[in-house]
């Protein structure tokens, strides 16, 4: 019954997918509408040859073939993010490089938001729900909830991510940051994640242990906060149905504040709670030794939920926004640097009694370095909250830089760890491929890093101090164009650290694909037999 | 009144101390007597059922 309703839907969006293609009034919707056209007809025949097929999931294994896919598609997404990365930062230390005859698809203001989504919500957002599904079964002891429906939002989201990135490049964007697919994404996206929530909170329910692991607990802060956000910062009506531009609801310092509600917490609980939960399992069971202390994982749990939540308006120093909202999110954001090291000092001294594992274990420096990362990214940031030094640092590239050690340190390195560690159990390996090779990336990563960040701080702050310098007259010393002259070896240096971390990713899928083609396979577990 | 005054009032008055109050309990209950053993073999769930999940029978209350 379910495949019959299953098939009349997918002919039906086929067919209205077809008539909003003839009636498309833009490249953006009518690309769009096509994709959406040949995905659903590509399900009708592919669920139309399967019908009768009596496929019965085993309910004593988990499902772990969306999983290992997932890993696939992290990695790969990796790569794609980080080469636009260092295409963008190539493009501005060498503006030539916005080559003429690819103007309106491929220059800077085409590729930027193509690679902040690429690595945040396609890079970060697959391995998110990757590992999440991948620790949701194993800290349950129960396989995932819903059958086809976990299938429904990995490939629902993959199919998020290839409209947004083609849409970003087709001018298709409503100009939020972080929040730039249009109306009819945005709905889709929507429709994913509640199917997400669902299928994690019903293998949440079927769990055979009394207790919800802390993993979890950061893993659902995410999904039900990432619904909420979405949905509040994408109010818009559509232009035309036919059409991909449409008009927010709010305007004017409304919209800047939900905007920068919605994007400091994209921070707070995509990148921050969501990498938490992966924190929460994978160190553990890297260092083969429980966490530091779970009092206090429940206690920085608590207060990052209360307090993240506040910090949005430090985005908003000297604008319209009122003075006591812009104090509020600055004090908060201050507040937040507690709760933020205690995920730090939770995770580092996890690997208190085991710290000779730093020495034999590149995958656990890794995981190491990745919340060193954090804990530094989680001081900086309250510090550039403060309205004093924003007023330095904002507009500049010293914002740049934070994020950068944010995202490529905290983020990039703890997600490669799980890779690292999730290819060997997937694939039932006894090892990684070569630990060496995970060594070179571990160093070309992390000196990229070192490159980026410390290129934009002095980048960063000597744009804010000549953006600043007045002359006994009063009349400013610098214009814009002197700034972009003097940041040109900044940028060159960032741009060649971008392309270090670039290269260690390459390093890593080498590494993961001969894992799968060429290291020793495991021996099959074997359950004693009681003799006869 | 209107929505924002309602509303704002709202927010720093009893839902202010509602959420104060909720956070100190959470310190509390953290805190309360036995919760060190209980924590112990909660934060173990990762080193079992890596392989396959439970049967019932193996389930745990």
């Amino acid at each position: 019954m379910l495949n019959y309703i299953k098939l009349i839907a997918l002919a039906l969006v086929t067919l209205l997918a077809l008539i909003a293609a003839n009636y498309a009034r833009d490249l953006a919707y009518l690309v769009h509408a096509i994709l959406v056209a040949v995905v659903a007809g590509g399900l009708f025949i592919y669920h139309l040859r399967k019908v009768g097929d009596k496929n019965v999931a085993p309910q004593n294994e988990y499902n772990d073939g969306l999983i290992r896919m997932g890993v696939i598609l992290t990695a790969f997404w990796g790569v794609v993010g980080f080469l636009v990365g260092v295409t963008i930062a190539y493009q501005l230390a060498f503006p030539q490089l916005n080559f003429e005859w690819a103007q309106g698809y491929m220059n800077f203001g085409r590729l930027r938001p193509l690679h902040t989504s690429a690595v945040i919500f396609a890079f970060g957002g697959t391995g998110l729900i990757t590992t999440s599904f991948y620790v949701v079964q194993r800290t349950s002891a129960a396989r995932l909830w819903g059958g086809g429906l976990a299938s429904f939002v990995f490939w629902g989201y993959q199919f998020f991510i290839v409209l947004a990135a083609t849409g970003y490049v087709l001018g298709a964007t409503q100009s939020k940051e972080y929040a730039e697919p249009e109306w009819y994404v945005d709905l889709w996206l929507t429709i994913v994640w509640v199917a997400y929530l669902v299928v994690y909170l019903g293998t949440i329910m079927k769990r055979k242990e009394p207790h919800i692991y802390v993993a979890n607990w950061f893993y659902l802060s995410f999904i039900v906060t990432v619904a909420m956000l979405h949905v509040v910062n994408n109010l818009s009506i559509p232009v035309s149905l036919f059409g991909s531009k449409s008009v927010q609801v709010f305007s004017g310092v409304q919209d800047a504040m939900t905007q920068w509600w919605y994007g400091h917490n994209a921070v707070g609980f995509f990148l921050t709670a969501g990498f938490l939960g992966m924190m929460y399992y994978f160190i553990p069971k890297q260092a083969e030794r429980p966490v530091f202390s779970y009092k206090l994982s429940i206690i920085h749990f608590w207060a990052l939920i209360f307090i993240y939540i506040w910090a949005g308006p430090h985005h908003l120093h000297y604008t319209a926004l009122p003075d006591w909202a812009s104090t509020l999110g600055m004090v908060f954001s201050i507040v937040l640097w507690m709760p933020s090291w205690g995920g730090m000092i939770n995770g580092l001294m996890t690997l208190s009694g085991a710290w000779d594992k730093l020495r034999t274990d590149p995958i656990i420096r890794m995981m190491v370095i990745s919340v060193g990362f954090y804990g530094m990214s989680t001081f900086e940031g309250p510090m550039m909250s403060i309205r004093a030094v924003n007023s330095l640092s904002h507009y500049t590239d010293w914002t740049i830089g934070h994020v950068h050690s944010g995202a490529l340190g905290w983020n990039g390195m703890i997600t490669f760890g799980a890779l690292y560690y999730l290819v060997p159990v997937l694939w039932k390996r006894e090892r990684l491929y070569s630990l060496s090779l995970v060594s070179w990336h571990f160093w070309l990563a992390t000196i990229g890093i070192v490159l980026y960040a410390a290129s934009m701080w002095v980048t960063g702050i000597m744009e804010g101090l000549m953006w600043r310098e007045v002359d006994a007259n009063g009349f400013l010393v610098n214009a814009f164009a002197d700034t972009v002259a003097a940041k040109f070896p900044m940028y060159v240096v960032r741009a060649t650290g971008g392309l270090l971390f670039l290269l260690g990713g390459l390093i890593m899928s080498y590494n993961l694909w001969m894992t799968v083609r060429k290291a020793p396979a495991k021996e099959p577990l074997v359950t004693a037999v009681p003799a006869e | 009144m209107e929505t924002y005054s309602l509303l704002r009032q709202f927010a720093d008055s009893w839902m202010l101390l509602f959420l104060f109050a909720f956070f100190v309990g959470v310190i509390i209950w953290v805190f309360r007597p036995g919760a060190s053993k209980e924590y112990k073999d909660t934060a173990d769930i990762p080193f079992r059922h890596d392989d396959k999940p439970a049967t019932d029978k193996e389930a745990r209350t």
